[in-house]
């Protein structure tokens, strides 16, 4: 009897598994794939590609170009210290709010987390646009200044939220024996609190930093014509210049900078991971 | 209430004002009877009134809606099947699939599919291309939500259904669909507010022929800002947060799914 019944079963997997995995794999990965290929590709006559039949016409091309000019170097930095310095400010600024609601009462903490989501409910074009609203008047419109209020406003629930879930695990004994042994509330942090947290600043840095890195819209719209980033240089090969193989170059160099920076993510949590056994 | 507390809650409520005053300053200004968005003259409605009458925004609106309808029933169907697969059946590659796509930067997931559309399909952009888009960064979502809903649930359900004679499809019809079913709603609002709200990815599949409202509204901020703006801004939000709610209210996972 078991037999048949194992049957289906087997049946049954590749019927809930193969329709997700065969579409990702058509407009997930293929594309993805793409792209790899197209970086090493020569510009088509108008624009975009040259035709497919010069397959084996592989070029480097696109990354001899990018080599070749200081700017692009420049732009990448520009990209790294923006988004560096988004998830500083959004650590400094998410940090009391997380501890506040991991330390209210249960009732009142879903609705203090609904309360840090709901301002992200609404489209984010509107919300660089309320920016627009705000520092026009004042003359902060399309200035540096401008690029990081617009980030750090778009991506602050992204810290928020895995530092309240780290936070809210903590055992409140910890504090309680470090009060006993003597220490005074800013000694608690540092020493308890602050390393423990670690692993959730790690997995909200990464939620804030990857995505500021390919961000188009926020410095095409609040920031002056300095303020280009990654994400503007790609969408100008893409959809103005239309060099296909220099913006998928520059998407290739941008996924390896992700990739990178998920490495290096996974690693450090898991050391801060270590790092709190040690504590505990 | 001692000092520590104190500075925790000023710099939180001092967080929470960033986070709402800009968005209410939206809403405030749709009611203001001046074209200037700088000072307030008086109340009016006639913002929403002229939203009422412009083509291009109505035929926006209509294909944002059509587009999120479509993509959400779909994304939900298959982020369903991945759920469940990811739950009971483990396969490895899985969730890479599913759970890469919304990770990384949305302009590689637009680029990549421009290229793959126009390149290797050389298919004209539009419904389909945004369709074929939406569902892809939409089905992670949904499968988060639904695995989460089935890894809260007490294995022992299913195997007494098996027990008692169930076939796998009467386990499935009788026993999972039901306690699913508030993920699969939530899943779906989700994936239809992802759908409504996309710009960036949008951005890059729409081609010429199809508009959509924040593609619209991208348009509209580069020319000129007047308080028609406001007033789109302003119904979106709306619709947006009222989806949020009931979303969160049915599955409290789909909080942690935004991340």
């Amino acid at each position: 009897m078991s037999a048949p019944r194992s049957q289906p079963a087997g049946l049954t997997k590749w019927i809930v598994t193969l329709p997700p995995t065969l579409f990702l794999l058509a407009f997930f990965l293929v594309p993805a794939l793409i792209v790899v290929v197209a970086g090493f590709r020569e510009t088509g006559e108008f624009g975009g590609l040259a035709p497919i039949d010069s397959l084996a016409a592989l070029t480097l091309d696109a990354y001899r170009f990018l080599g070749g000019d200081v700017i692009y170097l420049e732009i990448f930095a520009r990209s790294f210290l923006v988004a560096a310095l988004t998830t500083l400010l959004c650590i400094v600024l998410a940090y009391p709010l997380a501890w506040l609601i991991a330390r209210s009462p249960r009732q009142r903490r879903d609705f203090l987390v609904l309360l840090v989501i709901l301002p992200f409910a609404s489209n984010f074009l509107v919300r660089i646009y309320a920016w627009i609203m705000l520092l026009g008047p004042v003359n902060l419109l399309y200035t540096p200044f401008a690029v990081i209020v617009g980030m750090v406003y778009a991506h602050l629930p992204f810290m928020v939220l895995p530092l309240y879930t780290n936070l809210e695990k903590h055992d409140p004994a910890l504090l309680e024996a470090a009060q006993d042994l003597g220490a005074n509330a800013w000694t608690r942090f540092w020493r308890v609190t602050f390393p423990l947290s670690l692993p959730g600043i790690f997995s909200g840095s990464a939620l804030v930093f990857i995505p500021v890195l390919g961000m188009f819209a926020v410095p095409e719209l609040l920031g002056g014509t300095g303020d280009i980033l990654i994400g503007n240089l790609i969408k100008e090969q893409f959809l103005e210049n239309r060099d296909w193989p220099l913006g998928s170059a520059l998407s290739i160099m941008l996924t390896a900078c992700v990739l990178a920076l998920a490495g290096l993510t996974a690693w450090a949590s898991k050391r801060g991971l270590h790092g709190t056994e040690a504590v505990s | 209430m001692n000092s520590s507390r104190f500075w925790l809650w000023t710099a939180s409520l001092a967080t929470y004002a960033f986070l709402y005053i800009p968005l209410a300053v939206v809403v405030l200004f749709s009611f203001n009877d001046s074209v200037l968005n700088a000072e307030w003259v008086g109340f009016t409605t006639r913002w929403y009134t002229k939203l009422l009458h412009d083509d291009d925004m109505l035929h926006a609106a209509a294909n944002s809606l059509l587009i999120a309808l479509v993509s959400s029933s779909v994304s939900t169907l298959l982020g369903a099947m991945a759920g469940l697969s990811m739950h009971r059946y483990r396969p490895r590659w899985l969730p890479f699939l599913v759970l890469t796509p919304v990770a990384m930067p949305e302009i590689l997931l637009g680029v990549s599919l421009l290229l793959f559309f126009r390149q290797v399909l050389d298919l004209s952009l539009g419904l389909f291309s945004i369709l074929a888009a939406h569902i892809t960064f939409s089905i992670g979502f949904v499968a988060v939500i639904v695995r989460a809903r089935l890894a809260g649930m007490d294995e022992s359900i299913f195997e007494a259904a098996r027990d008692l004679g169930a076939t796998p499809w009467a386990t499935f019809r009788r026993v999972t669909l039901p306690l699913i079913m508030p993920a699969l709603v939530a899943g779906f609002l989700m994936a239809f507010t992802l759908s409504i709200d996309d710009f960036v990815i949008t951005f890059f599949v729409a081609g010429v022929g199809v508009n959509t409202l924040p593609l619209q509204i991208y348009s509209m901020i580069k020319v000129a800002i007047t308080p028609e703006v406001n007033a789109v801004s302003t119904l979106l939000m709306a619709l947006t947060l009222t989806l949020i709610l009931v979303a969160s209210r049915l599955a409290p996972d789909v909080l942690k799914a935004r991340q």
